[in-house]
């Protein structure tokens, strides 16, 4: 059993920065996820992997074959699934994101009390956070290279740039990902979460996801730039199809400060989070 | 610290006080606990034990009070403080996902410990379990005592200084509390720190050198089993019961007995020195007990002293 304590010692505090909420351990709630996930639920993480796809196959091939060519995001004329299937992958990339960061988070929180146990040993609050958020981000990278590997085999990335979906895709997951652990941590009951189902699902519909921006009176138009998914739809979109420009990059930025922004309002509210 | 009487508490609580909203769950708790001690909160459940063994291990954040655990506050340096510390929470929350020796090994991981380290003390520790051939299973497949062990050798991975123990054998059946009770004297000998919460008397009794009595988030009395015994109950006590509805009739006829007598739903006490005696009085008065038992006083009889209650409801 170890060796026989001679009384406990007396320790001396650690002057870092976040002490209390860090100790640089995340990789062991990664360790944990994978394993996890290798020993009980490896299918659910398959079957993820299908969602976007089988959307691409009924709107895209299905629904395009009605729709025929559309104007793509630099005027040329391209196939009406070459057209959304970026901005599925957005969307697949926002659902797991945020799926991954509340329902999941707060399930682990107050159901199967993960947290409850590892918040009992030497990891803090910041490490469980860096860690789940990592392996949301991990999720979302295997999904978004299957679904670019598909797009590709079914000839709908037209550019070398498409590539650069992938990682484009994971930008959009952190942000989500940041913002949506945020968000949890102000949720204490269950009905609460269906509040962020009410905010996604108009977004999935209304973010030029289906058909151009265009269509909306100017007011409209203003709202919806505003929201998150239209930015990762855009960004995507002129990824897939290789029409990058500033454009791109203002994109980009809305995410790089969504992240940043997530990730400070979930440090704030971490001990709101895990330390009830 | 040092205090006066030369030890190093390892545990050290002043004032200690927990409200959530207008709710009191601890009010101005103060305690030590010094190294090697086994110490024991024993009070009723939502008597604000659980909250208190929370706020030791820097999960739940005090209103106000000062607590140092091993010189540190806990809700500071959460994770150094942890380091040292052994948990076991009052139910079970082993990793459903995992099979039984990873959850061992993952638990380890939490700590930084390296696998080099890990692989064979989480075989050693399966061994103390009694769960070496379980290794592979999957946690639904333990019945509830063993549960209760994985989880007790969970928290020894790290070789705790302080172990934190809430409610260790509640749902356990009488074989498998005594099984787990030899676990932790041999913890106890080896000198870990026990903190333990219960509402068995019985087992505070076993486990514990020194407890304090919490009802309503307060210390109602401290000191040894024997001492809070010897200063809130008489030497033995007299049961009798009368079948039911008969015990409030037969208590008038017993008044004047003993020292002090407590009327219960389906039992009457009788507190005295000598319990043979006072129950010969009774039937010298004409009563008739269905059924009469002299024990010795228990911490189950200083609490209802103290409280006016039952631990158990």
């Amino acid at each position: 059993m170890g060796p026989v304590h001679d009384g406990a010692p007396h320790l001396v505090p650690d002057g870092r920065p976040l002490a209390g909420l860090y100790s640089r351990n995340a990789r062991a709630v990664i360790a944990r996820g994978l394993l996890a996930t290798r020993t009980s639920n490896w299918t659910v993480m398959v079957s993820g992997f299908f969602e976007p796809v089988l959307y691409l196959l009924s709107m895209g091939i299905g629904l395009g074959a009605l729709v025929g060519e559309v104007a793509g995001p630099g005027g040329q004329e391209i196939s009406y699934a070459a057209y959304i299937a970026p901005a599925l992958l957005a969307v697949s990339a926002m659902n797991g994101a945020v799926y991954d960061s509340t329902w999941n988070v707060f399930f682990k929180l107050n159901f199967a009390k993960l947290y409850q146990n590892m918040l009992y040993t030497s990891l803090g609050p910041l490490d469980v956070a860096i860690g789940e958020i990592f392996l949301a981000l991990l999720r979302g990278f295997l999904y978004a290279t299957g679904f670019t590997v598909v797009m590709a085999a079914l000839g709908l990335a037209t550019s070398p740039w498409a590539l650069l979906m992938v990682p484009a895709s994971v930008l959009i997951a952190f942000g989500f990902a940041a913002v949506g652990m945020g968000i949890t941590s102000f949720m204490t009951r269950f009905q609460q979460m269906d509040w962020i189902g009410f905010a996604l699902l108009p977004m999935f519909l209304f973010s030029a996801t289906f058909y151009p921006l265009t269509v909306y009176p100017e007011p409209v138009r203003w709202f919806i730039q505003a929201l998150p998914l239209w930015h990762g739809v855009e960004l995507l979109r002129q990824l897939g199809v290789g029409q990058v420009g500033p454009a791109t990059l203002g994109h980009l930025a809305y995410y790089l400060v969504m992240a940043a922004a997530g990730l400070v309002l979930t440090t704030v509210r971490l001990r709101a989070l895990f330390l009830r | 610290m040092p205090n006066s009487s030369g030890y190093r508490a390892v545990v050290s609580a002043r004032n200690l006080t927990k409200r959530f909203g207008d709710f009191t769950a601890v009010d101005g708790i103060s305690f030590e606990i010094p190294a090697g001690e086994s110490f024991g909160l024993l009070g009723p459940n939502g008597a604000g034990k659980s909250t208190i063994m929370r706020m030791l291990g820097g999960v739940s954040r005090r209103t106000s009070g000062e607590l140092e655990v091993m010189g540190l506050d806990p809700e500071r340096q959460g994770p150094e403080v942890r380091a040292h510390l052994g948990v076991v929470p009052q139910q079970d929350n082993l990793d459903e996902e995992l099979r039984v020796r990873d959850n061992l090994i993952i638990y380890g991981r939490y700590f930084g410990l390296p696998m080099s380290y890990l692989r064979p003390k989480s075989a050693e520790l399966l061994e103390f379990a009694q769960l070496g051939d379980k290794a592979g299973a999957r946690i639904g497949e333990l019945s509830g005592g063993m549960k209760r062990r994985l989880t007790i050798a969970r928290s020894l991975i790290n070789d705790p200084g302080i172990l934190l123990l809430d409610e260790p054998t509640t749902g356990l059946d009488p074989q498998a509390r005594h099984v787990l009770w030899d676990r932790l004297f041999r913890l106890k000998e080896r000198g870990t720190t026990l903190v333990l919460t219960t509402h068995y008397m019985d087992e505070a009794e076993q486990l514990c050198d020194r407890l304090i009595v919490v009802d309503r988030g307060r210390i109602m009395a401290g000191g040894s089993p024997a001492e809070l015994i010897r200063a809130h109950s008489s030497r033995e006590v007299l049961e009798l019961r009368f079948g039911a509805g008969r015990n409030a009739s037969a208590a008038g006829a017993l008044a004047g007995l003993g020292e002090r007598i407590e009327v219960l739903p389906d039992r009457i006490l009788v507190y005295a020195d000598d319990g043979e005696a006072v129950l010969g009085q009774a039937v010298a008065r004409g009563l008739e007990p269905a059924t009469s038992l002299v024990r010795r006083s228990s911490l189950e009889d200083v609490f209802l002293r103290l409280t006016g209650r039952s631990l158990i409801d």
